[in-house]
């Protein structure tokens, strides 16, 4: 509803083009391309110091860009004003203190900041916290307050959401109960931007996800296709004159009766794998982070599949 | 909503977490009525001060204190409350997070500077009125006075505010925000007559508590405060209001300027 006829609503939510940003003389981003439509949720993946946080910041209008282009929702984030603030939601790495207030206050309060609100009992009741909306913030739990720190990202009725690892720290039940409340703001339109550690999650809830590593998305696509079709094709490992051999098929039941047949008998160690979304990550940033530039074009290559992608046949050439 | 009416809407949200930590209630707002009582109580056997040749016109060491702490009062809700508040908010992370809503910067001001008048003025008014019930110090009666201390009072709140907020973003931490506070306001309000009387510093000391805002506080709550034979205590023999006024208003500009250059939701690079 308040999602009409918004100006540019066909232009994507983000548009980063060649985007690069430089500490003491290092390149922590080296040309990210970003494309994130409207309604569309996104999850950005990548280890530890690959500059996901650097890049959500930079998108959020917290830090300038080194080089390149950056739009967000038709903006600048730097040169933006209050007005697209209160067309983007911000949830932070870090849960950032509350205040002596309940999180009824702090939903009441936040809410007029912004010109097209959601209301106090809708985001309350979204989030899960109906029953502490009068508890003081410092008492709720930790995942508790995660989800307060998720209600003040949403109070304002955003366009865009960023989730900066909204996750880190829940138990597998509260982990779920988060991604409910996720699915449910994604049918109300909003866009999403995500970052996470875990790819579960990023299967469970993204359109489409992106790998971020040595500065640039080396991997996007819908979780079910990263790394190309190819790198889900089920692997057949087994044991034979104590080496172990695999191969990627698309027919492991008539390659497991060749080797019956062959080895007269139950083959050595015989495992057949569909590597998982985690599979093919590991394997595109272990790529990345210690292959050369070659290495890196055959992971960007959906044909390359004969290259050493996957945990599996990692620990196969162990 | 306009920044004005956000601002004022943050007034009352500031407002209700002051009242709630016990911590800035008790060092901030009930300090100087505390400060009152005990050395009204420690100090009463001494009889009445500042009495004229003919024995006339003394005053309790209570009403002495009186003045230097209601000028402590309005230095410590603007200077040392916004002080360390500012700086907690911004190393706790509560002004990235409002820096990332439509929140206009000068409604935040707003929200710190009207908690500070709001804060201030009831613990003005508790203060005195604590000093008339307890110790039985006699107002001015005369409305020049009271016109003097509108003036003073307000110009102080805006002063101290402002320079609370510069002094804010002194503190390397959230943690050390407290300690390194303090000891400036501490050392301040010793030196500027609130505790011990300004005439017996040595004279250099008072030429130092002389560049600081307090000294001129305190000064011109004495002429509000304190007979009027009282001025030939001062160092110069009189209250000096237009230098009170100069000096608070030389300190607001500072502190306006310190603001304006330091002040940021979050750090930027």
């Amino acid at each position: 509803m308040r999602r009409t006829g918004t100006p540019g609503h066909d232009l994507p939510a983000v548009a980063v083009h060649g985007l690069g940003k430089q500490y003491g003389g290092r390149a922590i981003l080296d040309g990210v391309d970003l494309e994130i439509g409207r309604g569309e949720t996104y999850a950005l993946l990548g280890p530890n110091g690959a500059g996901k946080s650097t890049t959500i910041e930079i998108l959020e209008g917290f830090r300038t860009s080194g080089a390149g282009t950056v739009e967000v929702l038709g903006h600048d984030p730097a040169k933006a004003g209050r007005a697209w603030r209160s067309r983007i939601g911000i949830v932070p790495q870090t849960t950032a203190e509350f205040g002596p207030y309940t999180p009824q206050e702090l939903l009441a309060h936040h809410r007029r900041f912004a010109p097209n609100p959601r209301g106090v009992d809708e985001v309350l009741d979204l989030v899960g916290l109906t029953a502490q909306a009068r508890i003081r913030a410092p008492k709720l739990s930790g995942g508790q307050q995660r989800r307060l720190d998720v209600a003040l990202g949403i109070i304002g009725g955003p366009e865009l959401v960023f989730l900066d690892e909204p996750t880190t720290g829940f138990d597998p039940e509260a982990r779920r109960q988060f991604w409910s409340m996720l699915e449910g703001l994604t049918a109300t339109g909003t866009t999403i931007l995500l970052t996470t550690h875990y790819l579960d999650e990023a299967e469970r809830l993204a359109d489409r996800v992106g790998v971020l590593s040595g500065g640039r998305i080396v991997a996007e696509a819908p979780p079910a296709e990263l790394g190309g079709i190819e790198q889900r094709t089920p692997i057949v490992r087994w044991r034979e004159d104590g080496r172990v051999l695999e191969r990627r098929t698309e027919r492991p039941g008539e390659l497991i009766a060749r080797l019956v047949a062959a080895a007269d008998g139950e083959p050595d160690g015989l495992e057949v794998i569909r590597p998982s979304l985690e599979d093919v990550y590991l394997g595109l940033i272990g790529a990345f982070r210690t292959g050369d530039a070659e290495e890196a074009e055959d992971a960007e290559d959906p044909a390359g599949s004969a290259a050493p992608i996957g945990t599996a046949s990692q620990e196969a050439g162990a | 909503m306009s920044a004005i009416a956000i601002g004022f809407a943050r007034i009352g949200f500031e407002l209700r977490g002051y009242f709630r930590r016990p911590d800035t209630v008790f060092f901030t707002f009930l300090f100087p009525l505390l400060m009152l009582g005990i050395f009204g109580a420690a100090f009463s056997s001494l009889g009445e001060v500042g009495a004229k040749p003919d024995g006339t016109g003394g005053v309790s060491m209570a009403a002495y204190y009186l003045p230097g702490l209601v000028a402590a009062g309005v230095f410590l809700s603007g200077v040392q409350n916004l002080a360390i508040d500012i700086a907690q908010e911004k190393h706790d992370g509560t002004l990235k997070r409002l820096g990332g809503t439509a929140l206009p910067p000068a409604s935040y001001f707003i929200g710190k500077i009207g908690l500070t008048l709001v804060t201030a003025i009831l613990q003005a008014a508790l203060t005195i009125a604590f000093g008339v019930a307890v110790f039985g110090i006699a107002l001015p009666s005369d409305p020049g006075a009271w016109a003097t201390f509108a003036w003073l009072f307000l110009l102080g709140i805006a002063t101290m505010s402002l320079l609370g907020i510069a002094l804010s973003a002194l503190p390397r931490s959230g943690r050390s925000a407290t300690a390194v506070v303090l000891p400036i306001v501490l050392v301040l309000q010793f030196i500027s007559g609130v505790y011990l009387q300004f005439t017996m510093l040595p004279g250099w000391l008072q030429s130092i508590a002389g560049i600081f805002p307090l000294k001129w506080l305190a000064q011109g709550m004495r002429a509000v405060f304190l007979p009027e034979h009282f001025a030939s205590a001062e160092p110069s023999g009189a209250w000096d209001l237009g230098l009170v006024a100069l000096a608070l208003g030389a300190w607001l500009a500072v502190g306006l300027a310190a603001t304006l250059i330091t002040f940021r939701w979050t750090k930027r690079s």
